[in-house]
């Protein structure tokens, strides 16, 4: 039997059913989690998908944050359960506190949407666990509102940690130190695409895994992050959940 | 979320119009500022600098006083119209609002 992964839908929610097909893909059954229900149907993991939740009216996020979901969403979070922001749904969980910092509009000022490339800084959290190795993922960004930001003391206790999760480099995997490199499609600080909570159950990335997840998009390497998700929820519906302490192991 | 009401019952209500201003905190990075001072040469003008954009709300609050409709909205501006990690933000009373509240008299 496959594990149930829900997927929320918001009012302008967009990446819905393209996350779907990717989880569909790495062997999970989707389960649609309406905005206004409460009820997380008993899934294993639940994925926010990209899109313009509520419009994304006021900032990114900041609507959706309050919707009946999201309650039951960080309730799920504060009990361990594996959660994946992707995109808009990066910006919701930030707006919800449950992962650090924020998103906040693109130095260019320019809905950007492109193919970038991501590294993974730690291979041992839920969200990376199926990869092998540390190498560039190819896969599209698109969003207004991406530049990750955070005070610095912020961001040297991510780095010790392990919660930079995804950063932006360079195709060759070099890194992209300089916020003005082309490899960093938005200005984000320290290059961070993707970032975990401290307990490390909660990420959230900029990029879209799920667009990136057959040869015939051009890219499947977003598969690495949805079957480790995938994996991950199995393992703990099966009550052996691969430990996600952070700090433990992180590559950077 | 909802223990903490406008308005009292049994309170002689008022309206209130307040106004919330929001902006980037210092330090943080404000590309919309920053667009908005480089397009100024382009107008001929010159010496000015430090732009910032921000943002203001406009609300009309029944409250049994200027306070209670001040602490309403300064728990709205915490957790909703200003995000404190990067936004500052401060309530300014634009005016009270007569005979806003359906049912409220006024005092004589």
């Amino acid at each position: 039997m496959s594990v149930r992964v829900g997927v929320v839908v918001f009012p302008g929610s967009n990446c819905d059913t393209d996350a779907e097909h990717g989880l569909r893909l790495a062997g999970a059954e989707p389960v649609e989690l309406w905005h206004e229900s409460a009820d997380l149907a008993g899934v294993a993991a639940v994925v926010l998908p990209g899109g313009f939740a509520y419009g994304d009216y006021l900032r990114a996020g900041a609507l959706a944050r309050f919707s009946p979901v999201m309650r039951a969403v960080a309730g799920f979070a504060a009990d361990g359960g594996l959660v994946l922001g992707i995109c808009n749904g990066f910006q919701v969980l930030a707006e919800a506190g449950l992962v650090p910092g924020t998103l906040i509009r693109n130095r260019s000022l320019r809905f950007v949407c492109r193919d970038v490339s991501i590294a993974p800084g730690r291979l041992d959290s839920p969200f990376t666990a199926a990869m092998t190795a540390v190498r560039p993922l190819r896969m599209p960004v698109a969003h207004g509102e991406g530049c990750y930001v955070a005070d610095d003391a912020t961001l040297d206790a991510m780095e010790q940690d392990g919660r930079v999760l995804f950063r932006y480099v360079r195709a060759d995997g070099s890194p992209a130190v300089d916020p003005a490199d082309r490899a960093n499609p938005n200005g984000s600080l320290r290059a961070i695409a993707g970032v975990c909570n401290a307990a490390g159950n909660v990420a959230g990335l900029m990029p879209h895994p799920e667009r990136a997840a057959e040869a015939i998009l051009g890219s499947d390497d977003g598969m690495a992050i949805l079957d480790s998700l995938v994996r991950s929820a199995a393992a703990r519906a099966a009550g052996r959940g691969p430990a996600v302490v952070a700090g433990a192991g992180a590559a950077r | 979320m909802s223990d903490q009401s406008p308005t009292e019952p049994g309170a002689v209500a008022g309206a209130y119009r307040l106004a919330v201003h929001v902006m980037p905190k210092g330090g943080i990075l404000d590309p919309q500022g920053r667009a908005v001072e480089q397009s100024l040469p382009h107008l001929g003008v010159a010496g000015i600098r430090d732009v910032r954009v921000g943002r203001r709300v406009e609300l009309t609050v029944d409250a049994a006083s200027e306070a209670a409709a001040r602490a309403v909205v300064e728990r709205l501006a915490n957790e909703l119209l200003a995000n404190p990690l990067i936004e500052a933000y401060r309530i300014e009373l634009v005016g009270a609002v007569a005979g806003a509240v359906a049912g409220a008299g006024e005092p004589a």
